[in-house]
């Protein structure tokens, strides 16, 4: 069997194509890295995705501050790790690159901020 | 009046990037400007990642690729001001800003064009229907969700397939949204395909290409939307209507140069681009007023902004300091198959770096640029798409002094 994918690891966004039979990968062809080809026999045998959202934050100049994921995390995993990140609430201030969640659902991934929030002050 | 060797408008990836590599030129006299409350500009709303693989080697967030800019920027020193809007430059570059300590007026021996861009809003489609909440811009949702926490919706079409209004799509659905689909005017789409990919096909969201919204429903909130397809003159076919029941519509439906300032200023704008006509220096029509990023012409990745702006910051620092400009009488023509070339014209006696998009999807085909007929250089391309930005490195041994370029895909 035959498959196209788009690799998404690059803008370049390669058109690679993928030959396999009874589960054994035959050929791949395409890519333009290393990165490509990895991609596409990911996608074959367990395909992983990052994510991005936010968290809430206390008595900051913002509401919330964004954070994303260190590695990509299977891709049926998305929803609970979304529903993790949801529970979780910092006060301000806060800095990027504090992670506030290691290996999140018991995955090889932590979520960590990715922008400072400081403190409201009285006036604001 | 306050004097300026360079003043820089706008504080997001441009003229952070470009007041950075301006510092290390050794240029210290400048200020940035800066509308809004923080440096950072567009990014700061742009949580997902994939920045920064080009310039970092690692795929960022856009607030953290923004603070790597504004770190550096903090760290050497560089004068900035936020809260402050520019209202008006003069040819003669005073640049007027509204600021939170008054009216302020510089006189710059140089100024930074760096304002990025806007969206192109329901307005400008011209969608018959009532004026309901409801209907957004991809951007706009995005400050909502990203900065103010704030949902703008439960159900959601979306019209047009750029690059943000995909990223909403995902980002709406995480948070538990219904996106029904996304409808694209053109037979192709207008955004990336690896975000095709990662936020439409891993969430099930469908891509109608040569649809669009023919009317818009609901008084007071937005009740639903009236959906055709289109023929090749973009046209709706009769009988192909459809109605979608939805409280939110978001808009990504192209982006524009924020371009007003340059008007005042008496500087020639490219239709095609929509911004700044510029020389190989990114220098605009005034002599001392130069621009990069998204106010020059809508980039598809901000590593290329980034790089525009510290091209931008080197011509500038030669620039104030006396260097007698190179005459530019050159054009820079975009021939079959090329929507718009930046720079628009050139010496012939420098290197320089042109950017271009492709009107159509071409596979297998070469980006030729010739001069007077005579082949300069080209390069060979698997694939071209509208969505991409493509840069050619052009050297000057190649040119003369005389004929007219011309890009062109063959």
């Amino acid at each position: 069997m035959k498959k196209q994918y788009t690799c998404i690891i690059c803008p370049n966004g390669c058109e690679i194509e993928a030959e396999w039979d009874n589960g054994k990968i035959l050929s791949v062809v395409g890519h333009t890295c290393p990165k490509g080809e990895q991609y596409v026999r990911q996608e074959l045998t367990a395909p992983k995705r990052t994510i991005a959202s936010s968290i809430l934050v206390e008595n900051g100049v913002l509401p919330l501050a964004s954070v994303r994921l260190t590695a990509p995390i299977p891709k049926e995993m998305i929803f609970p790790v979304m529903e993790q990140i949801r529970q979780i609430t910092l006060r301000a201030p806060v800095k990027a690159g504090t992670v506030v969640c290691r290996h999140v659902c018991g995955l090889e991934s932590d979520v960590v901020v990715t922008k400072n929030v400081e403190e409201r002050k009285q006036e604001e | 009046m306050e004097r300026k060797e360079v003043v820089i408008i706008g504080g997001g990836p441009a003229g952070l990037a470009a007041a950075v590599e301006l510092h290390k030129q050794g240029v210290r006299d400048m200020v940035i400007l800066e509308r809004e409350d923080r440096l950072g500009g567009i990014l700061r709303q742009c949580i997902h990642d994939g920045f920064g693989l080009g310039r970092f080697g690692e795929s960022l967030s856009g607030p953290e690729y923004a603070q790597a800019f504004i770190d550096e920027v903090q760290a050497r020193g560089i004068p900035y001001e936020t809260g402050a809007a520019v209202l008006e430059l003069t040819c003669d570059r005073k640049v007027t800003a509204a600021t939170r300590s008054g009216l302020r007026q510089y006189e710059a021996k140089a100024v930074v064009l760096a304002m990025g861009c806007k969206e192109r809003s329901r307005g400008s489609l011209g969608i018959p229907g009532e004026r309901p909440s409801g209907v957004f811009t991809a951007g706009s949702a995005q400050a909502y969700m990203n900065l103010y926490n704030r949902m703008p919706g439960r159900e959601v079409v979306i019209l047009g397939s750029g690059d943000i209004g995909m990223i909403m799509a995902r980002r709406l659905t995480l948070e538990g949204a219904h996106v029904q689909a996304v409808f694209e005017l053109l037979p192709h789409p207008s955004g990336l395909p690896r975000n095709i990919v990662q936020c439409l096909d891993d969430y099930d969201i469908p891509l109608y290409l040569s649809h669009t919204v023919t009317e818009i429903h609901g008084r007071t909130r937005l009740t639903g939307v009236t959906v055709a397809e289109v023929d090749v003159d973009r046209r709706p076919i009769p009988g192909t209507e459809q109605e979608y029941t939805c409280d939110t519509l978001i808009l990504s439906v192209g982006l524009i140069p924020e371009n007003q300032l340059l008007e005042g200023a008496g500087i020639v704008i490219d239709p095609r681009t929509n911004g700044a006509a510029v020389d190989e220096a990114l220098q605009t029509s005034v002599p001392g007023i130069f621009s990069a990023g998204n106010v020059l012409h809508v980039h598809d990745l901000v590593d290329f902004v980034s790089l525009e702006a510290e091209t931008l910051a080197r011509s500038v620092a030669a620039y104030v300091a006396g260097t007698p400009p190179v005459p530019c009488n050159l054009a820079v023509e975009a021939g079959r198959g090329v929507g718009h070339t930046v720079p628009q014209r050139v010496s012939g006696t420098a290197d320089f770096t042109l950017s271009l998009r492709v009107t159509g999807h071409y596979r297998d085909c070469r980006l030729v640029v010739r001069q007077d007929g005579r082949e300069v250089v080209s390069k060979r391309m698997k694939k071209a798409i509208p969505a991409e930005m493509v840069q050619l490195a052009v050297k000057a041994g190649n040119l003369r002094r005389i004929g007219a370029l011309e890009v062109s895909v063959e």
